[in-house]
Order: C-alpha cells, then sequence, then structure tokens
C-alpha cells in the first residue's frame, strides 16, 4: 500500500456500486408456471460491470498507492457487495441506505451518490460500471459526473494512464480547476472503433467488462473481514481515511472473539449525506412506472421439421419459393 | 429548480381534472417534438433519421412540429439539414462551431440544454448510441428531468394518478431486468421528457424531397475562464471554460465489417456450437447463404466470436427475411433482438429450448449434422424442388 517513489501523492479513488438480480442467468427456480419471472426468487449479485471497476481502482491503487472507497446505496442487504469490495481489497466501504431513497430513478439516485461523494471530500477518480444489469440504463454514471461537476468518460475498455499532479485537491474542486491536480488518459468503445480521450482531474469513468479479469477474493481478508456488519456513523470522521492512522488499520473482536472492523462500514441516510429530501427516492424522480408487463414465454408454433435430408431439402426449397433465400 | 426545463405548470392547479400537456408557452417552438441527431463526418446516423420518422408520428398526434439539433462543423454537416427536414423535420436548428467538430460530453451537454432552456420543446429524443447514452443523461441531469434508456417503443397516451388524468405523455417502453419485463415509464411533471431509442427499433421514414422546413442558425462562442454569463449584445450559447476538462487524443474508426443490421439472412450461432471450431461451421452456413454470422452472449462470453457479432438486448437487433438460430437456448435477452425476424429457423437438440417457441421452423437435432445437410440442401437448390428451380431460371 505504500506509495511508489514516481507518484507525488497517494490517488484517492472512489467505486460506486450495486447490488442486482441476477438477471442473466434466470433459472427454473425463478420462472412462474405463467411463463413469467419470479424477481424476488432471483439472487442478489455484484453488478458484474462494477466488479470491472473496482478492480481498475484497485490496479491504481497497486501501482500508484492510494485509497479505495467504496460506496453503494440500497438497502441493508447491500452491505454483501460492500463485504465483497473490502475481500478484494479495498480500503473503506460506505453504505447509503435509508427509506428515503427507496424509488429513486437514475437522477434521484445520482443526487445521492453525488452528496456522498462530496461528503467523502476530495477525489482524484470516481469509477462505476457502465450499467447495471437490472436496469440496463448506463444513465446513473453520466448523471453523477453532472451533479459532481465534474467530466466523464463512459464506456471505457482500458485506462491507458494516470498522471497525477502536485497539488492535492480541494472538495470544490471542478474541472474549472484545470490539470493541476492531474490527468487521465482512457480509452472507449464506441460502434465503430475507438477513442483515446484525455481528461482533467478529478473526473468519472464508467468501465466495461472488456476492460479487465476482476481479481478473485483474497482468502486473508475475507478472513479479516468475513463478520463485518454495516454501522451507523452519521458523522464522517475524516480520521478513518488517514492511512496512517491505527485505528483504521485495527481490527477488534467482538464476544464470540471473530474479528470486526469497526471503523470500515459506514452507513449514511439522507441527512448524513445533505440531501434534501425532496430530492432522492420517489419523489426525487422525475419517471414513474406506469406499467410492467413480464415477457411471457408464448406457446410452441413452430413447425418442426425432422433432421434428415429430404425433410431439410424440402424446407430450403420453400424458403426459396418464397423468396425468404435468394 | 433554477433555469431547468421546469415542471409542468399546470400540476399545481388544484381545480384541473384533466391537464393538459405542453403547457409551457415560451414563444415559438414550445412543446415541439425534438430529435437530436447524430453526425460523424456529415454522415447522420440511421438511428437518428429512424427517430425523425416516429417523432412525425408523435408531433402529427400532438399538433406541433418536429424539430432537429444538429451539431458539428463546417459545410459538411450544415449540408445534412435539408435531409433531415426530408425525413420529416419542420426545424433543424444548426450549431455550427469548431469546439463541436466531433461529439464531446460537457460541449455537446451546453449546446443541447441551452436550445432546450431557450426554445422548451416537451419531448426529446436521442439514439441509444454510445453518444446518445453519454450526452442525454448529462442534459437531463443538467435540466433535472427524467430519462428513459434504450426505448423500443413510444406512444402518446394518458396517466391517471388519484384520479387526475395528465393527457398526452409520452409513454416510454423499455425491456428491463435482462428483457424479462416490459416496462412503460411516463414522466409526469418534468419537462421536457427525454429518451434513448435503440437502434433499428423504429422504422426508416422515406425521404421526401419536397417537404418544407425552417433552418435556424445557432450561435455558439466559447465563454472567458471560468464564466458562462451572456453578453448583453448577443444570443449565442456560451462553452464556459470548464467544459474544456476533455480532449480527444485519437480517434481510431474502423470500417464495421459485420452489418448485422440490414442482413437480410442471419445465421447464429450460441452455446451449442460447443467450440470456436463449431463456429466454422456456422460461418460457413451463413456464407453459403449469403449471410451474416450472429451469435448470442453465450458464444461471445465464450471467446468464440467477437462482441460486435452479439444478437440481443445488449447487442444488435436484428430483423432480417430469415434468421437461423444455431444452438441458441433462446434467453429473454437474445429474442428481444431478433424475434422480429420475418422468418426463424432454430436448430437445437433440446426440444424444449425456448428458442422454439419463437421460432417458425424448428429442427431438433444435432447442429454438426444439421448444418451440413442444409448447406448441401441449398447448393443444390433443394434437390426436390430442382425442376422448379430450374423453371425459376436466374
Amino acid at each position: 500500500m505504500s506509495d511508489q517513489p514516481d507518484s507525488p501523492r497517494p490517488l484517492r479513488l472512489i467505486v460506486l456500486v450495486k447490488q442486482v438480480p441476477d438477471t442473466a442467468n434466470v433459472t427454473g427456480d425463478a420462472m412462474k408456471e405463467d411463463g413469467t419471472i419470479d424477481r424476488a426468487a432471483l439472487p442478489a449479485v455484484f453488478n458484474p460491470e462494477d466488479l470491472n471497476a473496482l478492480e481498475e481502482a484497485l490496479k491504481l491503487k497497486d501501482r500508484h498507492g492510494g485509497r479505495v472507497t467504496v460506496i453503494t446505496m440500497g438497502p441493508p442487504a447491500a452491505v454483501a457487495v460492500l463485504r465483497e469490495s473490502l475481500y478484494r481489497g479495498a480500503d473503506e466501504v460506505i453504505l447509503l441506505t435509508d427509506k428515503a431513497f427507496a424509488g429513486a430513478d437514475t437522477l434521484a439516485t445520482s443526487y445521492a451518490l453525488a452528496q456522498a461523494i462530496k461528503k467523502v471530500g476530495a477525489f482524484d477518480l470516481v469509477l462505476c460500471g457502465r450499467q447495471a444489469i437490472d436496469g440496463d440504463t448506463a444513465q446513473v454514471g453520466p448523471q453523477t459526473a453532472e451533479k459532481l461537476g465534474v467530466p466523464e468518460i463512459t464506456c471505457v475498455s482500458r485506462i491507458d494512464e494516470v498522471v497525477l499532479g502536485a497539488r492535492e485537491g480541494r472538495r470544490d474542486d471542478t474541472a474549472a480547476s484545470g490539470t493541476a491536480r492531474g490527468r487521465v488518459v482512457a480509452t472507449r468503445s464506441v460502434e465503430d472503433g475507438f477513442e483515446t480521450l484525455d481528461s482533467a482531474l478529478p473526473a468519472l469513468l464508467t468501465i466495461t467488462a472488456e476492460a479487465n479479469e476482476p481479481r478473485p477474493p483474497s482468502v486473508k481478508l475475507v478472513m479479516v473481514y468475513k463478520h463485518i456488519a454495516a454501522e451507523a456513523l452519521p458523522e464522517y470522521d475524516d480520521s478513518y481515511l488517514d492511512p496512517d492512522a491505527e485505528e483504521a488499520q485495527v481490527c477488534m473482536l467482538d464476544h464470540a472473539g471473530r474479528p470486526v472492523c469497526r471503523a470500515k462500514v459506514v452507513q449514511w441516510d439522507h441527512a448524513a449525506i445533505g440531501a434534501e429530501r425532496e430530492l432522492v427516492g420517489l419523489r426525487g424522480s422525475p419517471t414513474r412506472v406506469k406499467e410492467i408487463e413480464s415477457v411471457v414465454l408464448a406457446q410452441s408454433e413452430a413447425r418442426m421439421v425432422a433432421a434428415d435430408e429430404t425433410a431439410i431439402a424440402e424446407l430450403v426449397h420453400e424458403l426459396i419459393e418464397e423468396h425468404i433465400l435468394a | 429548480m433554477p433555469d431547468g426545463a421546469g415542471k409542468r405548470a399546470s400540476r399545481h392547479t388544484p381545480d384541473a381534472k384533466t391537464e393538459a400537456a405542453a403547457p409551457l408557452a415560451h414563444g415559438p417552438g414550445a412543446g415541439d417534438v425534438w430529435v437530436f441527431v447524430e453526425q460523424h463526418d456529415g454522415v447522420a446516423a440511421e438511428v437518428s433519421l429512424e427517430l425523425l420518422g416516429r417523432a412525425r408520428e408523435l408531433a402529427d398526434r400532438l399538433g406541433v412540429r418536429v424539430g432537429a439539433v444538429l451539431l458539428g462543423a463546417g459545410a459538411a454537416a450544415k449540408a445534412l439539414a435539408p435531409a433531415l427536414v426530408a425525413h420529416g423535420a419542420d426545424v433543424v436548428y444548426v450549431a455550427l462551431h469548431e469546439d463541436l467538430a466531433d461529439y464531446l460530453a460537457m460541449q455537446y451537454a451546453t449546446v443541447v440544454a441551452g436550445l432546450i432552456r431557450r426554445h422548451r420543446p416537451q419531448i426529446v429524443l436521442y439514439g441509444a448510441t454510445t453518444t446518445g447514452r453519454d450526452l442525454a443523461p448529462r442534459v437531463a441531469s443538467t435540466l433535472r428531468t427524467g430519462l428513459t434508456a434504450d426505448c423500443t417503443d413510444l406512444r402518446i397516451g394518458d396517466l391517471e394518478r388519484k384520479g387526475v388524468v395528465t393527457k398526452d405523455l409520452l409513454y416510454q417502453v423499455r425491456p428491463a431486468f435482462g428483457g424479462n419485463i416490459i416496462a412503460t415509464i411516463v414522466t409526469p411533471a418534468h419537462l421536457p421528457q427525454m429518451a434513448t431509442v435503440r437502434e433499428g427499433v423504429m422504422v426508416m421514414p422515406e425521404a421526401d424531397e419536397r417537404r418544407s422546413g425552417t433552418i435556424v442558425d445557432v450561435a455558439v462562442r466559447r465563454g472567458a475562464t471560468g464564466a458562462s454569463s451572456r453578453r448583453a449584445d448577443d444570443d449565442a450559447i456560451v462553452l464556459p471554460a470548464s467544459d474544456f476538462a476533455v480532449r480527444v487524443v485519437r480517434r481510431l474508426r474502423e470500417k464495421k465489417t459485420v452489418g448485422l443490421k440490414g442482413a437480410s439472412v442471419v445465421v447464429a450461432g450460441g452455446a451449442g456450437v460447443g467450440s470456436r471450431d463449431g463456429f466454422a461451421l456456422v460461418e460457413q452456413l451463413a456464407e453459403t447463404l449469403g449471410g451474416v454470422v450472429g451469435a448470442s452472449r453465450a458464444a461471445v462470453d465464450a471467446g468464440w466470436i467477437d462482441a460486435e457479432h452479439q444478437v440481443g438486448q445488449t447487442g444488435v437487433t436484428v430483423r432480417p427475411k430469415l434468421y437461423v438460430a444455431c444452438g441458441i437456448s433462446g434467453s429473454v435477452q437474445h429474442r428481444a433482438g431478433m424475434d422480429q425476424s420475418a422468418r426463424i429457423l432454430a436448430i437445437n437438440r433440446d426440444p424444449d429450448a425456448p428458442i422454439f417457441s419463437v421460432a417458425h421452423y424448428g429442427i431438433v437435432g444435432d447442429l454438426h449434422k444439421v448444418i451440413p445437410m442444409l448447406i448441401k440442401a441449398y447448393r443444390t437448390r433443394g434437390a426436390v424442388g430442382a425442376a422448379s428451380a430450374a423453371q425459376g431460371g436466374a
């Protein structure tokens, strides 16, 4: 974790992650009799591209030194993805949880995330997955960047370079502060190729699955963090952020003798991040779901063709006759 | 709500049982339906033209005009304007400036948000491309309005909430949860209503060269450092210095050779293909039929084929005359990208594979045996029908 000699200062990295239902692997258990999906039966997983974002942050920390802070918004159970982040090497994790956050669309979500980031303080990079597999909107990244007043680079398949400036950031740093904090060069995948962009720090990047292969959890870190639980700390204590502070590194033992890292999970509600009640959750969401229709698997209507040469020749002939095939 | 496009003015009228859409009367253009036109080197993205077609239908339903927003630099970009009129626009707002030559999120968002504040359209549509999905969220956040991602259908309809009917809202229809549900989203109390729309799902309108429209030049200039204020003597949209935090190092355009979208035959392989070598068989069938190779996510994830061949929710939407699904089980995600094909032939070993429920023809069997039979049958033009094939001539 020590700083590399060529790094003038440690990087301050924030990763935004989300716990999502595993929509990519819908099994029979989640299929209802009418052919629709029982969403509650889908297992909750770490949004895949958020793991890629975490991996990019950990790689940058390995290279430059620094601190990785992971933030998620969700129900108390979402602490599971924070624990997963600690297992892989995150330094601190923050859970935004509050009934007031419920029903948030992407605008209300990005507002809450941006408020939390502002409370954490100055940062060099915010990293998040390009999109979450439950909504596939890809909107929270750019909207959070706008709320923070920093540039975004979306769909990043490679971070080419981070060049750190000497200046420590201030909390009110914006893009207008110039490149004194440093620069990031990243390559994004677009429809017809690639583009490489150079942005001043601080900036927000959204990361795609192409970027890397996320590291597995470290067995050692699993032993340290597996009993960790979220703890409400409405007043954010900056001393936890200081890598030299002993307390941040110390794990205490609970009554059963299990290690509990007290300073490691921070839990905030909307008041703790100074969010206006009218701007979070359903109240802060301009969009409304008017209706939801489950996609129903239609009954089979395919004409079955035998897997032999005669039947297949007849089929091909028919397709040619009907000008389906040239 | 500082100077965003704002909430619907009529929302707070307690007596109103029925709210009218487009209540904001702020001069000409208020309440129009807009399309952000994406262009590269003076060529409009197909999805932008597709959107003009749907915008035309929505605007006719609402009795308003279609506006096209065109950003770029130089004569090539401006030369696009008449084509946008021919595809359905009544007004084309053209913002030309050297800093807008290539897409960059911050500058583009400043200009688009500035135009929206000035003219107050009720609907703004963007293609769900990497550009549209980068730009639209930034604009929505700036204006504090709603945005729905990757829509597959757009309609006008009413919303009843707590006994109050809001008329003529934009129904934004999109798949979610990996395509397992279809959600209809509305933005009942904020303007404009904004959506990004998937490529290839709206029908491209016929260009009508006789249509007439107005072309409005939009002045853009760089602001002084740190300033975003307008000078009294001009009405230019000002790009603040803070918008210039990002620069392009290089753009590598690769000519896409896949061409899935326009293909009349697509032969696609999935997990059942089994290996990279197995995929050669799929490619061979595609080549024989004069088609293009597609793939399910499983085949792409397995590394048998590049992601640009992927059909489905996170890939390309295709509607060829014939779609041959080889060893594809037919997840909802995959079917979202191909179920509009004119004919679907599914080959799968599993007779219960969901793909058969959307297929017109099904062959239960080992694709390693079935595909060679298909190739042979096509080469002989369907041996049983040799006589009629000969009769058909060329």
